[in-house]
């Protein structure tokens, strides 16, 4: 670790300015990062930043920023390959809150020993790891193990740069077909997420009996509910339309719902999705606010007692209960359009692949560890303790049993869908169209079909 | 650099009085060149490293299709001037170019203004006057990522430090969305950088006006040049090499700030702060298609060098003045 950590460090000065950048517009990529949404220290990597920050130096700073790419892979060439201990591993992911970190590890660690593996774990901010995984693969250094947020894999996958599981005995049997989809690209499975998680509605039961309104099922409830709870500093509800991609992935519940397709982003199954949303902004049971607020920041407001209902994810379960352990607090699936629709939701989580290193024997090791790590009972105490649905259906449904707080999220994902499995490397432009068009509805008030009809000629 | 070679200690000087001179000299004079050159080589080689090659690293790649995939496989094929156009015709990139030039105009007069009434205001000399000179760098001393998400509770539509303020004091009735409205991002954005820019320009103009000598006020009062009078007949025309400075520098710091909208708005809201900085960093980062990001910047690069020639003829012209 001591080396691999160093390693990280050597590039600082080169690509700083880059990095500080990449830190901030990343900071605001939670939807594709969900699990690293709440607890990343994202203040102590700028503390580097001098009082000079604005002296004549950033003459030659701002070249260096606008050259950034180049330099991106300029670092990249720093590292040699020396020939290694074919048992010896190297596992790149982006797990660092303690809890996520713990149980990767222990898990690596104990598979790793029945193998007789020995493996190093490098931990890079999740934030920095898409620019750290394009860096190792222009300077042929990429790990044995690699995870990736799973709407990545595509790109990736595409780019040659993973190799393909079913050749080395790594299947997806007895996992849900959405989440078997998640680590595919073109039908090849290149990679695979023990755990997956996805997003539902939390409800402030306080709030909720003192107004008399239950949890809302459908469309109209929503409406009925936040209209009611709205009030006295309280928006009804809340939900994450800020532009990036955490923006798209919180709406797609409602557009998927309504039968809304990213195939074709203009129709009405979208539109309407929106213009739902823009009701909320234009009644004002829901905050002006949501344009800017990242799925985090919608939390606070949840925890602050300023929003009724808000639209979030597990993963930040354990920061609610730490930081207001007396808000009583339940989850329901996201409310659809009609009774006796399907609610469904995006699939988030991260897969775990297996990079093209040109060394067969340690590509085969690493395979066979990533398939003893992928266990249904590895996922089930992996998912136990970070508070996400084992993909296996089976485990699944074992899990769900076990922790009730969670059982929403275990129904929610039976019927969630992967992002990447229409569009498939494609996927992040259309999502960019999405959250675009949105803000163009809820922050200029332009008509929704107006505003889809013209992201959906941004993605042909 | 001429003269550090040849003050050199530890190469003899030419003083060469016997034996086959010239071509001592020669030798010696070829010895002398290898020296400068060695001298030179640390600087040349760090300028064309960290500078030159990132340069035409960047020019090389607006003309590349240079995405994700090149990473993997090196492969980035000569598209020719397909990523320019492509930029332009990008339905944002007007409006990126717009807001880049109201973002630059706004914030330089903001901080030039308000940076030149604070330096004429420290230039007379009262109680803790030197305290509140230092305060004033504060901006300067914060990391800008912490300033920029202060700034956003600061400007929080619904809680907001801002808002609350003006609601409390009756000149507002209902809270402004600063940072969540198309009309009011952008100005928000620009508040937040003069905010940002006004120690560098109260630094730099603080100390033009030290070095003018106080006789020129004394003779000018003489004449009756005094207040306005003054300040246009005698502080304006002895500062302006330094206001020449400052606009240029802050002009080029401002055209590419990227950091500060990125905490603050991100580009939005529905583009609405988005800037050519912003939008080239959105290009290669978010999009991954370096190529496009590489040509926008070259565009911004452009930009930035046309004011830094304007600046240069007019130094040189002032200079040729005499």
């Amino acid at each position: 670790m001591p080396t691999r950590s160093t390693d990280v460090r050597t590039d600082a000065p080169i690509t700083d300015t880059t990095r500080l950048s990449v830190d901030i517009i990343d900071s605001n990529r939670h939807a594709r990062l969900p699990t690293l949404a709440t607890d990343r220290p994202s203040a102590t990597r700028h503390e580097s930043r001098t009082p000079m920050s604005r002296t004549p130096t950033l003459t030659r700073r701002a070249l260096g920023a606008l050259a950034a790419p180049g330099l991106l892979a300029l670092s990249g060439c720093g590292g040699g390959s020396a020939p290694t201990d074919p048992t010896d591993l190297r596992i790149v992911d982006y797990y660092s809150t303690p809890a996520d970190d713990e149980a990767i590890e222990s898990t690596f660690a104990a598979c790793a020993e029945q193998l007789g593996l020995t493996f190093r774990r490098e931990k890079v901010p999740g934030d920095q790891l898409i620019a750290k995984v394009l860096q190792m693969g222009s300077s042929r250094t990429m790990p044995d193990i690699l995870m990736l947020d799973n709407p990545d894999l595509q790109q990736v996958a595409a780019s040659g740069a993973l190799v393909p599981l079913e050749d080395h005995g790594i299947y997806t049997d007895g996992f849900t077909d959405q989440v078997a989809e998640l680590g595919r690209y073109e039908g090849t499975l290149y990679g695979v997420a023990p755990t997956v998680n996805t997003i539902a509605l939390f409800c402030n039961t306080a709030l909720l009996e003192a107004a008399g309104v239950a949890p809302p099922t459908t469309w109209d409830e929503l409406r009925e509910a936040a209209r009611a709870l709205t009030g006295d500093g309280v928006y009804g509800l809340a939900f994450s339309a800020i532009a990036t991609y955490e923006g798209t992935w919180q709406f797609l519940p409602f557009m998927w719902s309504n039968g809304g397709d990213e195939t074709a982003i203009a129709e009405p199954g979208t539109t309407e999705a929106s213009a739902l949303w823009a009701e909320f902004v234009a009644e004002g049971t829901a905050s002006r606010g949501v344009v800017n607020w990242g799925q985090g920041d919608v939390m606070d407001q949840f925890k602050a007692g300023s929003a009724a209902m808000v639209v979030n994810g597990p993963w930040n379960i354990a920061g609610l209960k730490a930081d207001v352990p007396d808000l009583p607090w339940e989850v329901v699936t996201i409310p659809v359009p009609t009774a006796g629709d399907d609610s469904v939701a995006p699939l988030g989580g991260e897969v775990w692949t297996v990079p093209v290193t040109g060394d067969e024997e340690k590509q085969k090791n690493a395979a066979a560890l990533l398939k003893l790590f992928l266990s249904p009972q590895n996922q089930m105490a992996m998912g136990t303790a970070r508070g996400t649905i084992p993909g296996d259906a089976a485990a699944a449904e074992e899990f769900a049993a076990a922790s009730p707080d969670l059982s929403t999220f275990v129904q929610q994902v039976a019927t969630a869908r992967s992002r990447t499995a229409q569009l498939g490397p494609d996927w992040p432009r259309t999502a960019k169209a999405i959250y675009t068009a949105n803000q163009q509805v809820l922050v200029d008030g332009t008509d929704p079909a107006r505003a889809f009809a013209e992201a959906a000629r941004t993605v042909d | 650099m001429t003269t550090t070679a040849s003050t050199v200690p530890g190469v003899p000087a030419p003083v060469a009085t016997e034996g086959s001179a010239p071509a001592r000299r020669r030798r010696r004079g070829a010895d002398q060149a290898l020296v400068r050159y060695l001298f030179v080589a640390p600087a040349a080689v760090y300028v064309l490293a960290f500078f030159g090659y990132p340069i035409v690293k960047n020019l090389v790649m607006g003309f590349q299709a240079y995405d994700f995939t090149t990473f993997f496989t090196g492969h980035a094929p000569f598209i020719g001037l397909e990523n320019y156009t492509a930029t332009l015709t990008d339905p944002i990139f007007l409006r990126a170019l717009r807001n880049t030039g109201l973002f630059t105009i706004g914030s330089i007069i903001g901080q030039f203004v308000i940076g030149m009434g604070l330096s004429l205001y420290f230039r007379r000399r009262f109680p803790l006057s030197g305290a509140l000179r230092s305060m004033l760098l504060l901006p300067w001393l914060l990391p800008m990522i912490a300033s920029a998400a202060v700034w956003r509770w600061i400007l929080e539509q619904d809680h907001g430090v801002l808002n609350r303020v003006l609601t409390g004091i009756g000149l507002i009735q209902e809270s402004i969305g600063w940072l969540t409205t198309s009309d009011t991002a952008l100005i928000s954005v620009i508040m937040v950088n003069i905010w940002l820019g006004i120690p560098f320009n109260v630094a730099l103009l603080y100390s033009g006006l030290q070095a003018i000598p106080e006789e020129l006020y004394e003779a000018g009062q003489l004449d009756g040049a005094t207040g306005w009078k003054s300040f246009r007949h005698i502080t304006l025309p002895m500062l302006r090499p330094v206001v020449g400075v400052v606009l240029l520098l802050g002009v080029i710091y401002t055209i590419k700030v990227l950091d500060l909208i990125l905490g603050l708005t991100g580009g939005g809201p529905a583009n609405a702060t988005q800037t050519l900085a912003t939008r080239s960093y959105e290009m290669s980062f978010i999009e991954f298609d370096f190529g496009r990001g590489a040509a926008l910047s070259n565009i911004l690069i452009v930009i930035a060098l046309l004011f830094t020639v304007v600046h240069l003829r007019a130094g040189a012209r002032a200079a040729e003045k005499g």
